[in-house]
């Protein structure tokens, strides 16, 4: 049985999405229901927090895609902070480092918001 | 705040996981005439041009009683023989395992003698499931994922697809019934995995969702590196190659 829990937080321009357990194709509404809020809190950069995450499957990470869809659909950043080593490799292995920005914590994440507000 | 998580025990999806590569190798599969693979990067959705688009296909296995993990198993000891009459797929010796490397000729139109050569690599792999990832140069930047699950009593065969056309040539193709061509492959192997494993009047049921309608026109320049380009060019000069051949 996948268990999958989804705690939506705000900071500022930004929310956080703290994923934990398993994230799955079966955590799809989950995790459609919490990036829904945030976008419609007006979140203009969403941070995904890997740190409590304990298992992804490809089902999960194809769940990222359409998120990073939805997030320039909404002109919000998509972020991702508390990756392990492991699951920095498979986002580089499956090229969404490229698109997602990946922080080693939400410090240095609220960092660059800040960095490109002030621009 | 949170600080980067340490990995004081392997994560229990770590071993389904392939290990990165830079460039792709198909050392290990023998048979293929073409390797247009090796050097490759994989491309995945992120990294196609045309539309992206959700594909589900699903078949319910009714008069088989093999558990997911048992289809599966299947399913990836015997891949190619599900594929359609014509299309090759040439399995990796070691099996479909995290981070092997299948060739594969495919007919861009049911029973030409034109063939395109492409791969793809095993991106993940457990009882119940497989991913495959494309390499650049292959018509859809894509990640298809075949899975088994139990919907009640009955097992059911499920291949989902999230993929973009890699290119402005092959979105065109897509457009002009590359994109039928392709559903209807996919219902087809479906049709054979379920006749093997007992079903025998099975019905497969399509979802199909566009995710994104926008095209991606700084991927344009995929066509540097298109299998359907390479394929034609040298179909075309396959004449000339042979006069010079014969001296």
């Amino acid at each position: 049985m996948t268990t999958t829990t989804i705690d939506v937080d705000r900071a500022g321009v930004a929310a956080i999405l703290r994923l934990g357990g398993d994230i799955t194709s079966a955590s799809d509404a989950d995790l459609t229901a919490g990036f829904g809020r945030a976008i419609d809190d007006g979140a203009r950069a969403v941070i995904l927090d890997f740190a409590r995450m304990e298992y992804m499957n490809s089902g999960g990470i194809g769940l990222l895609v359409t998120l990073l869809v939805r997030a320039q659909r909404a002109g919000a950043r998509l972020m991702a902070v508390g990756l392990s080593d492991h699951y920095r490799q498979i986002l580089s292995l499956t090229r969404l480092d490229e698109a997602i920005e990946v922080h080693d914590d939400e410090t240095t994440a609220m960092a660059a918001i800040d960095l490109q507000a002030r621009r | 705040m949170t600080a980067q998580a340490p990995d004081p025990v392997p994560a229990r999806d770590a071993a389904h996981w392939a290990t990165p590569v830079d460039r792709l190798s198909a050392s290990g599969v023998s048979g293929a005439p073409v390797d247009s693979v090796s050097g490759k990067r994989v491309a995945g959705p992120l990294q196609g041009f045309g539309q992206l688009w959700q594909k589900t296909f699903t078949v319910r296995l009714d008069g088989s009683d093999l558990t997911p993990s048992a289809v599966i198993a299947t399913w990836k000891d015997r891949f190619p023989t599900f594929w359609p009459a014509g299309q090759r797929f040439y399995a990796p010796l070691a099996g479909i395992a995290p981070g092997e490397v299948a060739l594969l000729d495919i007919a861009p139109v049911p029973g030409s003698p034109v063939k395109l050569s492409t791969g793809v690599m095993v991106l993940y792999a457990d009882d119940e499931s497989f991913t495959f990832m494309t390499p650049e140069g292959h018509t859809l930047s894509a990640w298809i994922t075949f899975s088994a699950y139990r919907d009640g009593e009955v097992t059911v065969a499920q291949a989902q697809a999230l993929e973009r056309p890699s290119d402005p040539f092959d979105e065109l193709a897509y457009l002009l019934g590359g994109n039928r061509m392709n559903d209807r492959f996919w219902r087809q192997t479906l049709e054979n995995l379920a006749r093997h494993v007992g079903t025998p009047t099975p019905e497969v049921t399509t979802q199909i969702v566009c995710i994104d309608r926008h095209r991606q026109w700084r991927y344009a320049s995929n066509l540097r590196n298109s299998a359907t380009l390479r394929t034609a060019r040298r179909t075309l000069t396959a004449p000339v190659r042979w006069i010079f051949r014969r001296g």
